[in-house]
């Protein structure tokens, strides 16, 4: 199944962020998009999971044309978002943050799989804890593992490892590579730290101002190329 | 007063010739003689003579008669004469019997009579009273009497109010012997009321002991009282604000999971009263042994009734202005007055009678505080109603999608929570809360269109003040508010605390912008 | 600098204009004549030019700051209260109590002197410059310790209210000395000029007129220099303008200050054209009611504010004369309606394009990629 964004504009108010952009995610694959801040990697994952409307183009999901369908209900097709920032629910625990993620399960459906502990074990121990007090990558593993409650099909994550401890950037990289070689979903992910990302994905696009520059093969590609693109 | 005549009448009692002999007392009514009829009055109530009452009432009451060899007969309703003293029918010539009158001297005796009998008489209560009464009088001619009376006495509470009375009279009595004095004091310190107190301070030239035991009473009964004042303006500030806490509550939900101020959430509060009004009308007219419940029956009714009208604002009118705060600010204040215009035409302008039941009148004196039944009733009601809501958004599903939505609404669409559905179900649960608060409202206040006009600014300022953090802060907001209007009241007045109450709420949000209990980011950004 | 265009020209011509044509109808044609102008008519027309200068000052800081103040008929009403206590005074004597000094409720309260605060009321000059300071200090004190802790949205609208709140409760007291729930009325003259007369009504219309175009064209003044770019930077988008280095603090306080005291000269020309003042004038229904007519009119154009005023308070008389039940539904439903077909307003209607500046930032705001 697959991701298709097809020459998609994006514009906040007046000033354009996203132009022309097209796009696909395959099942079984992580694609990743890179580039410098503010080139509109953020802008194009709202796009994805409709939390910001398109102004021109379209974009298909599983073969769906989900261009005006709500963030919910994409949610409800399979989409997971796992943001920069984490956007953890502060107030809410552990367990809590994690539950949200039934709210697309089928009634018997709604357990926490034993799995997600083994990917995230540091999880297990927090459960009663608020979720605004936990560090940095505990929270990332949390907005991970809440994602995955949801048995996604397309998982957006926006740079997962921004201010990270390495070690667990270790950990998350080595989830991703084992939810890719599943081969159950499609990984769609947005990082400017090119080594983690060159290891991970099967395709890359680089943007620049609003639009992307270079795409392809994670193997075809011009690495120097694409980290010129990306210094600063 | 009588009561001291009479007493005074006890007094100079050994003045008049006859003494002690019943019968004596009694051939005086016959006599003629007002003097010695007013002392025979006096005599037979000091005696306690059984037959005292009977000739008192009768004399009062233009019954007693007089045959012409003495004997004292009594008229009743149907013309018959009966014998005062045998209490045997007597057959009596209309012609040969005297009716018996009073002049002034022997009605201030009778009057006097009357009181005093009082301390003797067979029902506790008169008893008491009659006891609390020379206890205010404080007159020391009572002594002797309340001496002989509380020795006869056999109630626990009416000897000790004749007790007091004794200690009253012996604290004013110049010659009374100190150490009797200082016992009294004591006493009067132990009965711990502002009379008590009042006594304490004006005893006629205390010598130094008795003037220091009457200061230390004083200190100590202000003290007492003090505290129970304190703990006056407590329960009533804690009624207040169980009060505000239910009209506010669902006010604070809505802000917080949808950033909008509803300005028509007083109508939903005014809505609950009238669904009370209608209930009873209804069991009045059809079934009023159920009037009783008709608060009970009006509490779910209101819910379901505001709830559901506001689930119809909410997806007939805010869901169009999502994201626009204010202007959903300013949509509902015109719905306000739509529905208080609505409500005047259905039922009218004025003034909706609405009762309340026996089980909730009444109240429950405690120590020094009066707890009416209402109040405490209402105040048990927001508890139950606030902890019913803590456990809805801690335990349920529902609650666990509305935290989430009030604490990142992207994100929690993000995971599928549809969240104009949770908009509509906290708007109505809020409202229907709401309405709740109108049933427990139309038990104090007046039910009128304008009600929700009355609650709405202290409804905003609990929220304002208390943050959409979490409902704890609605509850400290609402209890603190209600507690601290009450404490200003007497400095005050009630118009001059509220405005106090303002004004610090105005100045509180400058130190804390959010409230309370904030919650950082969020909707409140308009 | 003002650029001197039509935009800026046309309306308080057409004002002062309005207002002359009202004067002349009512002093030139005979009585019997159709084209004479009642008297009722213009006294009506001034009262609801007041009003405009209430909603002018409104949507300074509501169409061009974004502050939604619930509470602004305060500084209306306290104008409207300044001016009242020197119209008191000019009673003296011809009061039911015929005392010199003091004003009738006061006799009745049992009062002997004048309390401090009336002192200097029986000035014209003193009553006008109360009627413009009294507000203004108010909302230096209210604004500076709202904005300096950046109260915003709808926690300040809520304040907002609950100070206007409080002062209808102070004022309705009877020993706060302002005539409590009475109010101040039965008005003789006003610097000498019978109220009741014809000529004093059409001066005070006229005067109002020339109040209401001097405060628009300082609006516009204020609106068009760099001063109200800043200001719609504020409104738009604070903590930028904040971290670009200026203080949205001052410059609002500076057009709340400013609004509360064009607020309060309309509550000066108020009052004596409806000759009375009293403590409902400060309840937060006013206040919200004056948020509709810029609502109505269009909010951000000055223009639209005096438009809305006019019609909304004209609809106000004809239905609460006609049909007095039907009026809240009216009003009701009037807010609801606006702010669901009509979020920009009347004026808007006729303009070319939407100027994007004014449009209602979405509630997602933008994150840089």
């Amino acid at each position: 199944m697959m991701l298709e964004i097809a020459d998609v504009d994006l514009h906040y108010g007046a000033a354009i962020a996203l132009r022309s952009v097209s796009l696909q995610a395959t099942r079984g694959e992580v694609t990743c998009l890179l580039g410098r801040n503010g080139v509109g990697k953020t802008s194009l994952l709202r796009a994805v999971i409709g939390a910001h409307p398109v102004t021109r183009g379209a974009i298909r999901w599983e073969g769906e044309d989900i261009t005006r369908l709500a963030t919910y209900d994409r949610a409800r097709r399979g989409i997971a978002y796992v943001p920069q920032g984490r956007d953890i629910f502060p107030l809410l625990t552990v367990a809590e943050n994690l539950e949200t993620g039934f709210a697309v399960l089928a009634r018997g459906a709604r357990r926490v799989p034993d799995e997600i502990f083994d990917l995230f074990p540091v999880l297990k121990t927090m459960l009663r804890r608020r979720g605004g007090d936990l560090s940095g990558g505990q929270q990332q593993q949390l907005a991970i593992a809440r994602a995955l409650i949801t048995r996604p099909r397309l998982l957006v994550l926006d740079e997962p490892t921004e201010g990270i401890q390495p070690s667990v950037i270790k950990d998350i990289g080595r989830v991703i590579r084992l939810l890719r070689s599943r081969g159950e979903m499609a990984i769609l992910l947005v990082e400017q730290y090119f080594d983690f990302a060159r290891d991970l994905s099967q395709s890359i696009a680089v943007m620049e101002r609003g639009a992307i520059v270079l795409a392809g093969r994670a193997e075809e590609l011009d690495h120097a190329d694409v980290r010129r693109r990306l210094s600063v | 007063m009588r009561l001291v005549l009479f007493l005074i009448g006890l007094v100079l009692l050994p003045a008049f010739a006859r003494a002690g002999d019943p019968s004596n007392a009694y051939s005086a009514f016959a006599s003629g003689d007002y003097d010695a009829m007013a002392a025979a009055v006096t005599e037979l109530a000091a005696a306690a003579d059984p037959h005292a009452g009977a000739v008192i009432a009768a004399l009062q009451a233009g019954r007693l008669y007089a045959t012409e060899d003495g004997a004292l007969l009594i008229r009743g309703d149907d013309g018959n004469y009966t014998d005062l003293l045998s209490g045997k029918p007597v057959a009596a010539d209309e012609d040969t019997v005297k009716k018996i009158r009073m002049n002034n001297a022997v009605r201030r005796a009778v009057e006097a009579a009357e009181g005093g009998l009082q301390l003797f008489a067979a029902d506790p209560a008169t008893r008491r009273a009659a006891a609390e009464t020379l206890f205010k009088s404080h007159d020391t001619a009572a002594l002797s009497a309340l001496t002989r009376a509380r020795a006869k006495e056999r109630d626990p509470s009416v000897a000790e109010a004749m007790a007091e009375a004794e200690a009253a009279a012996i604290v004013m009595s110049p010659d009374a012997p100190e150490a009797a004095k200082l016992h009294a004091v004591a006493v009067i310190r132990a009965r711990g009321d502002l009379e008590a107190s009042a006594l304490l301070a004006s005893i006629p030239s205390p010598t130094p002991a008795v003037a220091a035991a009457a200061h230390n009473g004083i200190v100590a009964i202000q003290r007492v009282l003090q505290l129970w004042d304190v703990a006056e303006s407590v329960f009533y500030g804690l009624s207040l604000g169980s009060v505000l806490l239910l009209a506010a509550i669902g006010l604070a939900i809505t802000f917080g999971v949808m950033g909008v101020i509803n300005m028509a959430h007083g109508e939903m509060v005014m809505i609950g009263a009238y669904v009370t009004f209608v209930v009873q009308e209804i069991i009045r007219a059809h079934a009023p042994g159920l009037f009783g419940a008709s608060v009970v029956i009006a509490v779910p009714l209101a819910f379901i009734v505001a709830g559901a009208i506001g689930i119809a604002i909410e997806r007939g009118l805010i869901r169009f202005l999502y994201g626009r705060p204010l202007e959903t600010l300013l949509a509902t204040w015109g719905l306000s007055l739509v529905l208080q215009q609505a409500v005047r035409s259905i039922f009218g302008p004025t003034n909706r009678d609405v009762g309340t039941p026996s089980w909730m009148s009444g109240a429950l004196p405690l120590g020094g505080l009066t707890i009416t039944l209402n109040r405490l009733t209402i105040i048990l009601f927001a508890l139950a109603v606030f902890a019913a809501l803590m456990a809805l958004l801690r335990y349920t599903s529902l609650g666990l999608k509305m935290r989430a939505v009030t604490q990142n609404r992207a994100m929690a669409a993000a995971m599928g929570i549809r969240t104009p559905w949770i908009d509509a179900l906290t708007f109505g649960l809020g409202s229907g809360v709401a309405g709740m608060a109108g049933v427990a409202l139309s038990q104090i206040d007046n039910v009128s269109p304008n009600l929700g006009q009355g609650y709405i600014i202290d409804s905003f300022m609990v929220v304002v003040f208390g943050g959409v953090g979490n409902l704890w802060g609605t509850a400290l907001g609402a209890l603190l508010l209600g507690i601290v209007n009450k404490f200003l009241e007497p400095f005050a007045g009630a118009v001059l605390g509220k405005i106090a109450v303002l004004v610090l709420v105005i100045l509180f949000i400058q130190r804390r912008p959010r409230g309370l209990f904030p919650l950082k980011g969020r909707a409140a950004e308009a | 600098m003002m650029r001197v265009s039509f935009a800026t020209l046309a309306p308080p011509a057409l004002v002062l204009g309005c207002a002359v044509l009202l004067v002349l109808g009512n002093v030139v044609p005979a009585a019997s004549s159709p084209f004479h102008v009642p008297i009722f008519a213009v006294s009506l027309t001034g009262k609801y030019l007041a009003y405009a200068i209430l909603a002018l000052a409104l949507d300074l800081v509501w169409g061009y700051v974004g502050i939604l103040s619930l509470g602004h008929a305060a500084f209306f009403a306290l104008g409207s209260y300044a001016m009242g206590m020197y119209l008191m005074r000019e009673i003296g004597r011809r009061g039911v109590y015929g005392n010199a000094t003091l004003p009738d409720f006061m006799v009745f309260l049992n009062w002997t002197k004048l309390p401090w605060y009336w002192y200097g009321f029986d000035h014209f000059a003193f009553a006008t410059l109360m009627a413009l300071v009294v507000p203004g200090l108010l909302a230096l004190v209210f604004g500076f310790l709202a904005f300096r802790s950046r109260v915003s949205g709808v926690y300040l609208s809520i304040i907002t209210q609950a100070l206007t709140f409080a002062l209808l409760l102070a004022f309705f007291r009877n020993n706060m000395g302002f005539g409590g729930n009475n109010g101040l009325t039965d008005f003789k003259d006003i610097a000498g000029f019978p109220l009741q007369a014809d000529s004093t009504r059409n001066g005070l219309l006229l005067a109002t007129a020339l109040a209401l175009a001097l405060a628009f064209l300082l609006a516009r003044f204020v609106v068009l220099s760099r001063l109200g770019k800043i200001l719609i930077a504020v409104r738009d988008a604070e903590s930028r303008t904040r971290f670009l280095g200026y203080r949205p603090e001052s410059y609002k306080l500076f057009v709340f200050v400013l609004s509360a005291v064009i607020a309060g000269i309309g509550g000066a020309l108020y009052v004596p054209q409806v000759g009375i003042i009293n403590p409902s004038e400060f309840s937060p229904a006013n206040s919200i009611e004056a948020v509709i007519w810029v609502a109505v009119g269009g909010r951000g154009t000055l223009t639209g504010a005096i438009i809305g005023a006019v019609l909304v308070n004209l609809g106000k008389t004809y239905f609460t004369s006609a049909l007095p039940d039907f009026w809240l539904y009216a009003l009701g439903g009037l807010f609801i309606l606006t702010t669901l077909f009509l979020p920009r307003g009347l004026v808007r209607l006729f303009e070319a394009k939407p100027v994007a500046a004014l449009s209602e930032v979405p509630a997602t705001k933008a994150r840089a990629a």
